[in-house]
């Protein structure tokens, strides 16, 4: 039985189109094969030298060229084949013309190395380099191209025009959970009833010298280099950190009766999405587990749902020794006993951490999930952390029946958001 | 029985500026004809320099004040002073349950790990190499933390305790108009009743005038208000922390606050910005706000940043609509990018609880003295690239 509307009033909203792009590859298909056989995407860095780095691994999307190379730049192309792939599938509006707004998850936009140098060099300063001649050859009137690319707002601006989206776009951070805060405010606008429709993708390319050296210097970052592919260990005893990775998606998501009355294919549910920011730490979760709790159990409940209900989790474990802890916490003290035997498998564990896209990487991954009714594994799981007694799905892909899905993303800063996504209208 | 429409009130704003960090120093800095402005720290570049500010009053912790940088020190002040006069500073449920969307741009850099990477990484043997060393061992790991965009939010959550939600939109102007109609959207939708909006600037940054500098941005050459520059456009950037406690006028009334103004309404768009496109922009959304206009004792802040084509065409714009009165803060505390759309909310709440408008700045006949009493204000938005806003305040009476 399918309704317009949930159990609160509000429009249903549902997925009808989904891209994808990893460090396994591009595509749903191609990436759902590799998940299926627990392949890993991790590899060793060759877009940079990485020669005095303790971390030389990382997830990069190397299939999409950018020369030279510009995190934005990458982060901008893979959002595009993405919302292609997503636009395509869910046959909505015409080309330039999607009929609803975007939001965008994306890493803040910075002025990259490779701009200072074009700057420092434009200068011809001789000695000692400093900010007056950077500013001195940018006066020039022959960088206007660092300015457009650089603006926090470019990325978005760019997917804006190409895809036609409706409104102001919105470029969205709350870190690691990004991608899922992109999808929340797609749901929240639709409920509005704002627009029937809506584009909410996630993007990263962050591996550039500096931002894997600033999350390195943070000992984020696992340094089990050799192999490359056995690095990323979520739940595993012999954890050290996540791994860097790239990536995108999209999803396009609509109103249950607008994606109806046009006959679109429904692939799953927006059914609930929760949040709780934490106020302990930068970097850490309040050692009560308070935020993460609340922020599950805000999702579950705004799906009109009870933990009963859950019957798998899509963790945002990455795999360093705190997250895994707290999100074990989070679930244990939510789902009671049930932790026990709820599924919960890490896609980071064969893709790395998509860090702003990974939230949108995840829950395109957890719709697929859905559909195929088989759970991808969490791989590299050797040693069980006794202190963390989950069915991670070691290693292996299983089928299993799956209504509801909770799927987590927390970030630095202490914003965490959950989902609950849905096999088909309730 | 369907229940009666929402309405969202202004329960508190915080503002730092050059010109202060109180709703009676910004008064009273908008009503003299001293400008704050730095000629020479950055020259030929102009800055609004912050004000000084008693961060140990807001930010009690040396720690979480060293965790920060700039930026993320005058935003968690600026909320802080938002909670403090929307009356809810310390109150732990309320702000258990506070909706938070930060505007923010971020990257603050450590410009001296910067210029010795520059001067030398060229002359080494193996740059790529060189830049490792460097990096690993001159950044600051904690310097990360201040750079994110997400962290202010994250810094007014560890050290106010605001943990509702938390978001953070970037895309310098544009962004503060969207976070500000969203939490609105939001309040009257009844998905929140209660949304703490704003953001924060460092303008006194030498990174951040050459990325604006690359797009020939800045004003240069002598110091004009933003309307006067046509023959020589350009931003002046000034530090900015603006915050509003937006809170839906059900949950204000029962826990006994009163309003400072109504937020009745905001907007934006987007173009590519051919020519005419502001215009458009402009133009359609005041048409939006026709129903709510009420006409006679209003009056319009602008967001107008001094670049061209965007200032040129809200000033052809302006012209056409009436001869409502204008003013263009940025004139007076500088252009902040992404705080400017919250701080002008502020400064009209400012005026309608004032119930008249500061003194023009502005010999090119834009802006008029006027003596009239305002209650209502649309503010306006124009991003020196791209983004189009407007805002409609009134007064409660």
């Amino acid at each position: 039985m399918t309704s317009a509307h949930d159990k609160y009033g509000r429009p249903t909203v549902v997925v009808t189109g989904m891209g994808v792009i990893t460090s396994l590859g591009a595509g749903k298909s191609q990436n759902w094969a590799k998940l299926m056989e627990g392949r890993s995407g991790i590899r060793r860095i060759s877009r940079f030298p990485t020669e005095g780095l303790k971390t030389t691994i990382a997830g990069a999307v190397d299939s999409v060229p950018v020369e030279p190379f510009c995190s934005t730049e990458l982060a901008e192309r893979m959002a595009a084949l993405v919302a292609e792939e997503a636009i395509a599938e869910a046959g909505l509006g015409a080309k330039g013309n999607f009929p609803g707004p975007l939001f965008l998850a994306v890493a803040p936009v910075e002025m990259e190395w490779t701009h200072r140098e074009a700057l420092a060099a434009a200068a011809g300063a001789n000695e000692k380099v400093g900010y007056g001649d950077l500013l001195r050859a940018s006066a020039s009137g022959r960088f206007h191209s660092i300015h457009e690319r650089c603006l926090f707002g470019s990325v978005a601006e760019h997917l804006a025009e190409r895809f036609g989206t409706k409104g102001s776009p919105i470029s969205v951070s709350t870190a690691c959970a990004s991608g899922a805060s992109a999808i929340q405010l797609g749901i929240e606008a639709l409920r509005r009833g704002e627009a029937d429709a809506a584009l909410c993708i996630g993007t990263d390319g962050s591996v550039n010298p500096e931002a894997f050296i600033r999350f390195s210097l943070l000992s984020a970052l696992s340094t089990a280099n050799d192999p490359p592919e056995a690095a990323a260990k979520p739940f595993a005893k012999d954890r050290d950190g996540f791994v860097m990775a790239e990536g995108a998606a999209a999803l396009v998501i609509e109103s249950l009766e607008s994606a109806q009355a046009r006959g679109a294919r429904i692939l799953g549910v927006l059914a609930g999405c929760g949040e709780m920011a934490d106020s302990f730490h930068r970097t850490r979760s309040s050692p009560d587990g308070k935020a993460i709790i609340g922020c599950i159990r805000n999702a579950i409940a705004d799906a009109g749902l009870t933990p009963d209900d859950i019957d798998y989790v899509n963790p945002h474990g990455t795999g360093t020794p705190e997250n895994d802890k707290m999100e074990y916490l989070g679930i244990v003290t939510v789902f009671g006993e049930r932790a026990k035997s709820i599924p919960v498998s890490s896609n980071k564990s064969m893709v790395g951490h998509t860090l702003s896209a990974a939230g949108a990487v995840e829950t395109v991954f957890t719709l697929l999930t859905l559909q195929h009714q088989r759970l991808p594994p969490t791989i590299n799981y050797k040693i069980p952390d006794p202190a963390i007694m989950l069915d991670v799905v070691p290693n292996v892909a299983r089928d299993a029946k799956v209504t509801h899905v909770l799927s987590n993303s927390f970030g630095f800063g202490g914003q965490n958001v959950s989902l609950v996504i849905s096999g088909e209208p309730a | 029985m369907p229940d009666a429409p929402r309405e969202a009130w202004i329960t508190g704003i915080g503002m730092v500026s050059c010109l202060g960090e109180s709703a009676d120093a910004h008064w009273q800095g908008l009503n003299e004809a001293r400008l704050c402005l730095n000629s020479k720290s950055f020259a030929p570049y102009f800055v609004h320099p912050l004000a000084p500010i008693d961060l140990d009053r807001l930010i009690p912790k040396k720690s979480d004040q060293r965790q920060m940088e700039g930026w993320q020190r005058i935003g968690t002040y600026a909320a802080g002073l938002a909670l403090e006069n929307a009356g809810l500073k310390g109150n732990r449920e309320l702000l258990a349950r506070t909706d938070m969307i930060v505007a923010a741009a971020g990257g603050e850099r450590d410009t001296a790990v910067d210029c010795n990477v520059l001067t030398n990484k060229a002359k080494s043997a193996n740059p790529g190499v060189f830049l490792n060393e460097r990096l690993m061992s001159d950044l600051r790991p904690t310097l990360f933390l201040a750079q994110l965009s997400n962290l202010l939010a994250g810094n007014i959550s560890i050290v106010h305790g605001v943990t509702g939600s938390s978001r953070t939109f970037m895309g310098e102007e544009a962004a503060g108009v969207d976070a500000v109609r969203i939490a609105l959207a939001r309040i009257l939708a009844g998905q929140s009743d209660l949304a703490l909006v704003g953001g924060s600037y460092n303008g006194e940054r030498e990174d951040l005038l050459l990325l604006y500098d690359t797009g020939e941005q800045l004003l240069r050459g002598s110091f004009k208000p933003v309307w006067e520059r046509s023959a020589s456009p350009g931003m002046v950037l000034g530090s900015l922390g603006a915050f509003l406690v937006l809170e839906a006028r059900t949950h204000a009334q029962a826990r006994g606050r009163a309003p400072r103004a109504r937020l009745r309404a905001v907007l934006s768009e987007r173009s590519s910005r051919p020519a005419q496109a502001v215009t458009r922009s402009l133009t359609a959304m005041w048409q939006k706000l026709a129903p709510q206009r009420a006409g006679a004792r209003m009056a319009i802040i602008s967001g107008a940043t001094g670049t061209e084509p965007a200032t040129g065409e809200e000033r052809a714009w302006l012209k056409t609509v009436s001869d409502l009165p204008v003013r263009a803060t940025g004139s007076k505390l500088g252009h902040g990018l992404e705080p400017q759309f919250p701080m002008n909310i502020a400064l009209a709440t400012l005026v309608l609880g004032r119930g008249k408008l500061f003194p023009a700045m502005d010999s090119s006949g834009v802006e008029l003295e006027h003596d009239g009493p305002i209650d209502q204000v649309v503010v306006t938005s124009v991003g020196h690239w791209r983004g189009e806003g407007m805002a409609l305040v009134e007064a409660v009476n």
